[in-house]
């Protein structure tokens, strides 16, 4: 956690936003995001000593793509919904840098099982953050917590309003930036510019 | 005529790749320190995209979705799921043949470009727009367009956070708040101006 790839190392926001409007979303992709990150850990762990070093991008990148085309299909046939909710955002996956920067950091130098537990981590590691984010746009957006209703009827008969910008994209970002402003206070850690 | 038009404006205004769909975010926050290499990044984006997106829409079109193979004569198959690792498999290609290319016609550009060019690859702009254009069932010219169009969103979004954080080199901001956080919160205010767009339907 002291080295959260989102919020030390900004990596693979991309599709970490466009799906945070809902926790349920967030909840798939972050299942969705471990498990291409550990299984593409350990392939590419397993594969090390045999990938020369010239093409060693493209190897993990056609490891990762396979890994992602399996998650897509799995979606499609168990959760079908969801899968046109995540849209072309689950395929990003594959360029999201985390997965691709794990596999070249640690799988390329580690035991498989060292490399499995280090692409859970870092998977659960970003999955806190994508429901971190979820869990304030849909709680200020919708006025609930994973579906359920949470700001009832009297409050908003006393004049509270849903606020529309949480979202939009605006409030993606600007909860991102908080949360990284939140953890880097508590680690202490800060850029220089 | 007019309705190309309307789709450069729709992808660089409206529907802003960077600011309302957050592709690209990676390279965006780190290489917009500078304005010039911000420029230089929008720019080989910009190349890339209209490159990548018909090369992509051919490649769906000819041999991947479904019943695209009868011109073979195999009409019955659907290959549609390898669309993520051809379309990551092209866009590498692309980028390396863009590459050669440039070093060997235009040493000049390539000294300029050259740098961002392998950062490309695995930007998610260039493989959101390919996936955008299958899902939106743009025909080859509408491609091309939006391809451009969304490079030119890229750019215009990266110049312009690189000239707000210069100038906030004079601002006394929180020290962990500092670098990433702030850039979040600014890309946030920009993104905020680009919603005005958002009511304009062409």
């Amino acid at each position: 956690m002291g080295e959260n790839p989102i919020s030390i190392h900004v990596l693979g926001i991309c599709s970490a936003l466009a799906i945070t409007t809902k926790i349920d979303t967030a909840v798939v992709m972050t299942i969705a995001v471990v498990a291409v990150l550990s299984i593409s850990n350990v392939v590419i762990s397993l594969l090390r000593n045999n990938i020369p070093n010239k093409v060693r991008i493209i190897i993990q990148m056609s490891v990762i793509a396979s890994l992602v085309i399996i998650a897509d299909q799995v979606l499609k046939a168990y959760m079908y919904d969801m899968s046109k909710l995540l849209g072309v955002f689950l395929g990003l996956i594959i360029t999201n840098c985390i997965v691709l920067g794990r596999a070249e950091a640690y799988a390329m130098q580690n035991s498989p099982s060292k490399a499995l537990l280090d692409g859970m981590g870092n998977g659960l590691g970003y999955g806190t953050i994508l429901i971190a984010v979820a869990f304030f746009r849909e709680l200020f957006g919708f006025g609930s917590i994973y579906g359920a209703q949470v700001i009832t009827n009297q409050i908003y008969l006393g004049g509270y309003e849903n606020n529309g910008l949480m979202i939009l994209s605006p409030g993606a970002f600007f909860i991102l930036g908080l949360i990284v402003w939140a953890h880097r206070a508590y680690t202490e850690t800060s850029d220089k510019d | 005529m007019q309705h190309y038009i309307n789709i450069i404006i729709n992808s660089v205004f409206i529907e802003n790749i960077l600011l309302i769909y957050f592709l690209g975010m990676c390279s965006f926050l780190s290489i917009s320190k500078k304005v010039e290499t911000s420029i230089g990044l929008g720019l080989a984006v910009i190349f890339v995209l209209s490159i990548t997106a018909p090369a992509n829409w051919a490649i769906n079109e000819y041999l991947l979705a479904e019943g695209a193979l009868s011109w073979a004569g195999l009409g019955h198959i659907n290959l549609d799921f390898l669309q993520f690792i051809v379309f990551i498999s092209v866009i590498a290609a692309m980028v390396q043949l863009v590459e050669m290319l440039m070093d060997r016609f235009s040493p000049a550009l390539y000294v300029n470009l050259g740098i961002f060019l392998p950062l490309i690859t695995v930007n998610c702009s260039i493989l959101g727009t390919s996936l955008f254009l299958v899902e939106r069932d743009y025909n080859l010219a509408e491609s091309t367009v939006f391809g451009f169009g969304s490079g030119l969103g890229f750019f215009l979004a990266i110049v312009s956070l690189a000239t707000v954080r210069k100038r906030m080199r004079y601002s006394d901001v929180p020290s962990s708040l500092r670098g990433v956080g702030m850039a979040m919160l600014l890309t946030g205010l920009i993104s905020m101006a680009f919603l005005g767009f958002s009511g304009i339907s062409l």
